[in-house]
């Protein structure tokens, strides 16, 4: 009892203090959009539908790695997350709370060129039944990915380097862009250790049926992820931030 | 109430904590007095469980603050050397959130929220961002906000040091007034005056060390041998110094200007049969005074370590 109302407070904070405010808002905005505008401009001829997945991907990784990792170094530099850190409730609720609100974010992130795309094409054939679980996952591991920059970073500039250091190559080696089948040799290995792959196939499966794995079986993958990266994040901040 | 075992911190070969011990009683104010990079802070951030002892234990109401640090912080009010509440909330939405953290329902935070608001006149303010908060309502907000859920114990780090003389009385006052209702209170300064006027106890802390602890008096008693009494007469007595010293056995008579004498024993000194003396040779006794080492002599005399540090750490600390 005493959790849940910690829990819900904690994520309705972030939700209003970070999430709702007009920069971040126009960014989960702008950024689908501007993105959507590009690749239309690019190969116009292109069906929207072939690029929703790219765009959906792209939207919840950005918004949700540079979020988490951004506000929690944010507030640990002004020392208020330490209240967090003091406070009667456990580490596990804690973490679910901070990632919550942006794993929200970055759900609505992905929404975005879904709304866009709506205006232009059909999305009879969409399987949102898939997209949903799809987006939820990609947020989840990707919001988990930032709590452990978070946890490396002491200032807000070094979780936003250290966010770049690895979104970018993340997003061309998932096979988003580039088949991974069209991947070095060599670079194939790491694709399978990304995420990213996974949610990205799924969201395919779910827009274009163009996947080459079962999203049942990514699905367990990306839970896999989100565990691991869950308990490594928890075993970090333990570490490192109750010295 | 709270009882601290041979604690220690090493952060490498650096020891910032070397196995301090001590207990603070129900209803205490303790006060841990030191300079800056004494281990004040250290020794509060393993209390609280922001931090994790090298070896010792705490025990706060019975509760090992390493083995169940959850439960411990439940009971306990913290306010860091910083005012570390968020500066997007304004100073009631402040409170209830700290208030949630510790699980309580929305009736009740909201309730004692503008309680603690009223309590510590930031009524007004209440509905202010914190950022746009001076230092000392800052800082006021931080102690309000870790007394939000009633706490057993409350830690405070510096709770004055950097704001003004104003806000620096009225926690002193707060601070008092939570004794009075029966909180336990740990404190860390390095304001000799704030430690002397509001502690039940002091431990003088240097090096990770306690050095000495005590009450004010006690440790005055622990540096004072004899006593000493400085008289101001009607006239300059110097002629009297060895008269004095021959009649009253074991004092030592010192002329410190015309008309000021310092008489020391080892053995407690009469007021009545010297100033009869003095009268009886024509000179008058206008006051007669006891002269005890001052709290910043004992520190000095203690801990080795010039007051001169203490106050450079003051200005360090932005005090007006």
């Amino acid at each position: 009892m005493k959790s849940r109302i910690a829990f819900w407070n904690i994520l309705k904070k972030d939700i209003k203090n970070y999430y709702l405010k007009p920069p971040n808002i126009s960014w989960g905005i702008i950024f689908p959009l501007s993105w959507t505008l590009m690749q239309l401009i690019r190969s116009p001829g292109e069906n929207i539908l072939e690029l929703l997945p790219g765009l959906m991907a792209m939207s919840v990784l950005f918004g949700t790695t540079s979020m988490l990792s951004v506000t929690i170094t944010f507030e640990r530099s002004g020392r208020s997350f330490e209240r967090l850190l003091l406070a009667p409730i456990s580490l596990n609720v804690m973490v679910l709370a901070k990632i919550a609100g942006t794993v929200l974010f970055g759900m609505f992130n992905a929404f975005v060129p879904i709304i866009f795309a709506s205006f232009s094409t059909d999305l009879k054939g969409v399987n949102f039944g898939i997209i949903l679980p799809a987006v939820f996952m990609i947020a989840v591991s990707s919001a988990l990915m930032g709590l452990m920059i978070a946890v490396s970073a002491n200032q807000v500039f070094e979780a936003q380097t250290f966010s770049n250091f690895f979104r970018f190559p993340m997003l061309f080696l998932c096979g988003l862009f580039i088949p991974i089948s069209d991947l070095p040799l060599f670079l194939r290995p790491i694709s399978y250790f990304l995420p990213l792959t996974y949610g990205a196939d799924m969201l395919k499966s779910a827009v274009t049926g163009a996947n080459t794995l079962s999203p049942v079986l990514s699905f367990g993958i990306l839970l896999f992820f989100s565990v691991t990266l869950f308990l490594i994040s928890r075993h970090n901040i333990n570490r490192k931030w109750i010295l | 109430m709270l009882s601290v075992a041979n604690l220690k911190k090493t952060y490498g070969d650096f020891t910032a904590v070397n196995s301090i011990s001590f207990e603070v009683q129900k209803g205490e104010i303790f006060g841990f007095l030191g300079p800056n990079g004494a281990g004040k802070t250290s020794t509060i951030n393993m209390m609280i469980g922001l931090s994790r002892p090298t070896s010792g234990e705490v025990i706060i109401d019975g509760i090992d603050v390493r083995k169940q640090t959850k439960k411990a912080q439940s009971i306990m009010g913290i306010v860091a050397d910083e005012s570390n509440l968020y500066n997007e909330m304004n100073g009631f939405e402040n409170l209830c959130f700290c208030a949630a953290l510790y699980g309580m329902e929305k009736s009740e935070r909201e309730a004692k929220a503008r309680d603690l608001l009223e309590e510590f006149r930031l009524k007004d303010a209440g509905k202010r961002p914190f950022k746009a908060y001076s230092k000392g309502m800052k800082r006021k907000l931080t102690i309000a906000a870790a007394l939000i859920h009633s706490p057993q114990i409350l830690f405070l780090d510096e709770p004055t040091t950097g704001i003004d003389v104003e806000s620096s009385r009225q926690i002193r006052k707060m601070i008092k007034a939570l004794k009075e209702q029966g909180t336990t209170v740990f404190l860390t300064t390095h304001y000799i005056e704030e430690a002397e006027r509001i502690c039940d106890r002091i431990a003088f802390i240097a090096k990770g060390q306690i050095v000495a602890s005590g009450t004010v008096l006690e440790l005055m008693d622990s540096v004072s041998h004899g006593h000493s009494i400085r008289f101001v007469t009607s006239k300059f007595a110097e002629n009297l110094t060895d008269e004095l010293q021959s009649n009253f056995k074991g004092s030592k008579v010192t002329i410190q200007s015309d008309n000021t004498l310092i008489m020391e024993s080892e053995e407690r000194i009469s007021l009545l049969p010297v100033m009869n003396f003095l009268y009886d040779k024509g000179i008058d006794v206008y006051e007669a005074k006891e002269l005890r080492p001052s709290l910043e002599d004992v520190f000095v005399k203690l801990t080795g370590i010039e007051s001169s540090v203490l106050t450079r750490d003051e200005k360090k600390g932005g005090r007006k």
